[in-house]
């Protein structure tokens, strides 16, 4: 199966080796260190290998050695609550091993080989059935939080010959044997691996249907993702994009978090892997770490691994999703991985396209999104992938060939913005650039279970962000005074949109997560409070009368004040609304007053 | 291999060597090349077949001829001796000597290019360092362990500011004001020269402390500028100095900032030390980084530079940080001019990817003589939130920050709308504003290179400040802050 051969050329992280017989895509072990590389073009006798690790000190002659099987993960019980490297090994066992700096040559199972593992066979599964691929053989209670279900490797079917009885057992144990058409017997393990460049198999795709809730009012509220859905956040530095993406990883109520950091700052990195395992899950009171899997490639790792950070991080959540999850994945950020294949494709000599960037960027990038999604899988049950990636524009120009390819590509769009980000509005997502093709469904879930106005709140939220901004451009042209009273009001509404909704804490507790029903009480009681004040200007109240109320200052803290378990004090401040405008509609509504303003027009 | 000589150039241009048929030359190795004058010339593999192996020459290409070069490959990655004698000297890119003192010689000598750091091995950084700069102590605060690079112009004052940073920085231990000068319990020095500290004291402290000077094609009195600073503030003896200046090799730039960083590393990770790295100018690293690529024949990818500028300048940067179970921590501010004061040039825009925020200088604020002119609102530290509040700072940080941050935004628009109708068309409330920023310029952004301001100081300035705005347009600020700090007299 490997074939031997010889280095002849060594540029950075390509390599030119003599490997006839070898497959592209195949993994490639190289000179004296062992350095593992992979086929990325062959050329006559020649392969040109992509090296996962610095070739420095490498020499032509040295051996090549083509492995058989190209770069895959290994998937089973024990990677959850799991911190790896872009070529999934684990970076605590590394650090145990071989101390703070990264050694090159290293192999490192993902999972523990001696640890044992509780297997539950599925009851109804007898010997001597005929099963396929994606089937559940049985369960292992993998920690408090997660069930992990084992299922028979896609491509294997036949019958099963014989299936081990409930007990604990290490992930290279026989668990099972299956005898396929041809007679051939495969072994069957707790663990199994798989290609990360080659989608795992389903049945058929399925339609989105639930919102992922996120507890970001911008998200959940303005522009909502679904289960299973395709978003981008791109930003230029500086405008909060990693904040969000953890808050996503931290809150969103999917059952297992992928995170891939993939060309991210060192500090940063080490913030997440310092503060996840102190978190604890929101829904269930259990340690969050538990159903969440990191994979961190730092920007000064080498460039090849971060190329394939993020498929390793995706092959990894459609192994949750076949087992009926909704996974959540998160690739911060996806421009460095586009730039590690600039790299990889300048050094290569291909011909560059646009900002240097290869023809298949666009391609590369749409069949990598197009691994998301909510599928009927194998075994006939459901589960989903959602994809987030971060995108990071250079100097924050969205026209760019990252952002741009991804535009077209993804169905939510959370743009952020330098000008908010600089005002500390945070989160910085920009109400008018952003977009999400899920409105509609998501508002089907919002009018089912938490309000039946949910679109309408929605819809006239925006369009009073919308007319804010078209009255700002007059106020910036001739001064605030040249406005009517009621579109002062439609501003100071917009100010108290942007303030008392858009804007959310990541730091302060009770304003971190947002739940749905404090969202949309939130959201109904600011609507509430601009008609309300729209019905007194009509009455005759004066503008400034209404912009001194104190109100105004109250409901922009409500966010913080209440928390998504104190909601029966934001109910209060809503009933407290009605009589304090009740006794102004009295005052201004009397005939009095009416007749006072009457003749303050005509004079 | 080391002893023999190849006399086998094919051809040398631009900082690059090629060799014909050396066999089995390792990617990486350090060489030596003899001209015709019998000089030698420090190079590295770049690029190494059975045919042909390309060398990038630090001394550059000039004046070499093809037929009387001798190449000799050491066998052996580029290392840097290291010793605790580093310190007080004054190196050039590829660490020999340029202050006329003998090498360092020591058995320890390590890979320039480093290793990567497993990002599980890194510790979060969150102590805080005083810098006495009202605009980053108060609002982009500074950490051990961090990178946070000065985005400069032309003409703008970017090496005073660093300057005054290595004089004035420390940490605060204790939680109550403490006069300047005097103690501070600083790691990094504080300004001294004619403090009246003994010399134990002095010396505990400089165990504990270094400083490593990176200097890459920086000019003749700005190399001169800031050794005078290093020796006014006493801590010359403490300063690891490696210098390529504007009229020696480009291609030396490319070295310098790694042997610079392996330094740094060991008085770090070895020796313990508090390190704060100073490296001026990067952007004219990446331009000899341009030029080599150029020369290679490499894609240009933006403005020319290769695609790689990214990872290459991400393994710079990302040497700083701190280690768990180790004491010492790298501190990193590094210098990046920005052509045409362009934001979004390659070299700034990628720099502010890798490090954790960054100071923007700003021309209109030099011009109106605010000293330093920090442009606070694209300037950003992203490891402030960690580094400051209860215990570390005082209680109110993070939201007078914020506060300034929103009112000073606020302001700026104020303004350009006073600019369209005229400030007598203004509001109450928008002429309070436009007060406000007058003030926020010329009394917090605004200070003297002399003048070292402690956090409590930073802060009481900052309430000064926002005083002049109504209590109702502080909304970042909670009832509570209000009530202690809000000054009723200034603001009626």
């Amino acid at each position: 199966m490997s074939g031997q051969g010889r280095i002849l050329d060594i540029q950075g992280p390509i390599v030119i080796a003599e490997l006839p017989n070898a497959r592209t895509g195949e993994q490639v072990k190289l000179g004296k260190p062992g350095l593992m590389g992979e086929v990325i073009a062959r050329e006559g006798a020649r392969a040109i290998v992509q090296v996962y690790e610095n070739t420095e000190g490498l020499r032509p002659g040295e051996p090549a050695t083509a492995m058989g099987e190209p770069l895959s993960v290994e998937l089973g019980p024990g990677i959850l609550g799991g911190i790896f490297d872009g070529l999934q090994r684990p970076l605590e066992t590394m650090l145990a091993q071989t101390g703070e700096r990264i050694e090159r040559g290293l192999v490192i199972p993902a999972i523990d080989r001696a640890k044992q593992w509780p297997f539950v066979p599925q009851e109804e599964l007898k010997v001597g059935a005929r099963i396929a691929g994606g089937a559940i053989l049985g369960t292992v209670q993998e920690n408090a939080s997660v069930v992990h279900r084992i299922l028979v490797p896609p491509e294997v079917a036949g019958e099963l010959i014989d299936l081990a009885p409930a007990g604990d057992y290490t992930v290279v144990d026989v668990i099972g044997r299956v005898r396929d058409r041809q007679g051939n017997i495969h072994k069957l393990h707790l663990s199994s691996r798989w290609p990360v460049r080659m989608p795992r198999p389903f049945n058929k795709r399925d339609h989105a249907v639930q919102p992922l809730i996120t507890g970001q009012r911008i998200m959940d509220t303005f522009f909502p993702l679904l289960k299973g859905g395709k978003g981008a956040i791109p930003g230029p530095f500086g405008a909060g994009k990693t904040v969000l993406q953890q808050q996503i990883a931290r809150w969103s109520d999917a059952q297992i978090v992928i995170y891939v950091g993939c060309g991210e700052r060192g500090n940063e990195l080490t913030e997440v892997l310092d503060t996840f395992p102190k978190l604890t899950d929101p829904r269930s009171g259990r340690p969050l770490m538990e159903r969440t899997l990191l994979v961190a490639n730092t920007s000064n790792m080498p460039v090849v691994a971060r190329e394939v950070s993020v498929y390793v991080g995706m092959t990894i959540a459609e192994y949750f999703r076949d087992q009926g999850f909704d996974v959540v994945m998160v690739a911060d950020s996806t421009s460095r991985w586009a730039e590690a294949l600039r790299e990889v494709a300048g050094r290569l000599g291909q011909m560059p396209v646009e900002e240097g960037y290869p023809a298949y960027l666009g391609s590369t990038l749409a069949a990598f999104y197009e691994r998301a999604g909510r599928v009927e899988s194998l075994s006939g049950g459901h589960g989903s992938v959602t994809l987030i990636g971060a995108v990071s524009p250079p100097g924050g120009d969205f026209s760019e060939p990252v952002t741009s390819h991804t535009k077209d590509i993804i169905q939510t769009f959370w743009a952020l913005s330098k000008d908010l980000a600089d005002a500390r509005h945070y989160p910085s997502v920009d109400w008018l650039e952003s977009f999400s093709l899920f409105v509609d469904t998501a508002a089907r879930w919002w009018h089912g279970n938490i309000g039946e106005d949910w679109l309408q709140l929605r819809n006239k939220a925006l369009r009073l962000l919308t007319e804010a901004e078209e009255l700002n451009r007059i106020v910036n042209l001739v001064g605030v005074e040249a406005l009517s009273g009621q579109q002062r009001w439609t501003l100071e509404s917009a100010r108290l949109v942007r303030e008392g909704l858009l804007q959310q804490s990541a730091l302060e507790a009770k304003d971190s997560f947002c739940s749905p029903e404090k969202q949309y009480l939130l959201l109904s009681l600011m609507i509430d409070i601009y008609n309300r004040g729209a019905e007194m200007l009509r009455l005759g109240m004066p503008v400034q009368e209404l912009l001194r109320l104190p109100l105004l200052a109250k409901a922009r803290r409500w966010k913080i004040a209440y928390g998504s378990d104190e909601l029966e004090g934001l109910r209060q401040e809503a009933r407290e609304i009605v009589p304090l405008f009740d006794a102004l509609r009295a005052e201004y509504a009397s005939p009095a007053a009416q007749r006072h303003e009457s003749e303050g027009t005509e004079s | 291999m080391s002893s023999l000589e190849y006399r086998s150039a094919a051809w040398a241009r631009g900082g690059l060597l090629a060799m014909r048929s050396v066999p089995e030359a390792a990617l990486g190795d350090r060489v030596v090349v003899r001209d015709h004058k019998g000089r030698s010339r420090n190079g590295q593999v770049i690029r190494t077949s059975a045919d042909l192996v390309l060398v990038q020459i630090f001394e550059g290409t000039d004046n070499l001829d093809l037929e009387r070069t001798w190449v000799r490959f050491l066998d052996q990655p580029f290392e840097l001796a290291l010793a605790p004698e580093v310190l007080g000297r004054v190196f050039n890119g590829v660490g020999q000597p340029r202050d006329g003192r003998p090498p360092i010689v020591s058995r320890l000598s390590r890979n320039v290019n480093g290793a990567s750091i497993n990002p599980a091995a890194r510790a979060y950084p969150r102590e805080f360092i005083q810098t006495g700069i009202s605009t980053i102590d108060g609002m982009n605060t500074l950490v051990r362990g961090q990178k946070l690079p000065v985005f400069s112009g032309s003409g703008l004052p970017h090496n005073r500011i660093a300057a005054q940073i290595v004089r004035q920085a420390k940490l605060l231990h204790q939680s109550h004001p403490s006069p300047s000068g005097i103690g501070g319990g600083g790691e990094f020095p504080s300004p001294s020269g004619r403090g009246v500290r003994g010399e134990g004291a002095s010396e505990t402290r400089n165990q504990s402390f270094a400083i490593v000077f990176a200097a890459m094609g920086v000019s003749h009195s700005d190399a001169r500028f800031f050794e005078e600073s290093f020796e006014e503030s006493g801590v010359l003896g403490q300063v690891a100095t490696f210098i390529n200046l504007a009229d020696d090799p480009p291609i030396e730039r490319l070295i310098l900032p790694r042997v610079a960083l392996t330094c740094a590393e060991y008085l770090a990770f070895d020796l313990g030390m508090h390190v704060l790295v100073v490296m001026t100018d990067m952007t004219y690293y990446a331009e000899a980084l341009r030029e080599i690529a150029t020369g290679k024949g490499d894609v240009p990818a933006r403005k020319g530079f290769p695609g790689y500028l990214y990872s290459d300048l991400a393994e710079i940067y990302e040497r700083a940080g701190r280690i768990r179970g180790k004491n010492g921590s790298i501190t990193m501010i590094p210098v990046v001019s920005m052509p045409s004061d362009d934001i979004t040039h390659p070299v700034p825009d990628l720099t502010g990817y890798i490090t954790e925020g960054q100071i923007v200088l700003s021309r209109e604020l030099a011009a109106a003589n605010v000293q330093p002119p920090v442009a606070v609102l694209p300037s950003l530290s992203r490891l402030m939130k960690d580094g400051i509040g209860e215990g570390m700072t005082r209680e109110d940080h993070a939201r007078v920050a914020s506060q300034l941050f929103a009112s000073y935004a606020k302001a700026q628009e104020v303004r350009s709308l006073a600019a369209i109708i005229g400030a007598e068309e203004l509001s109450e409330e928008d002429n309070r504003y436009l007060q406000f920023a007058e003030a926020f310029e010329n009394r917090f952004v605004s200070q003297g290179e002399r003048e070292d301001r402690t956090i409590f100081q930073t802060l009481d300035l900052a309430w000064e400040v926002l005083s002049l705005l109504p209590k109702e347009a502080l909304t970042r600020l909670s009832e509570k802050d209000l009530d202690a700090h809000y000054q009723q007299a200034i603001a009626g």
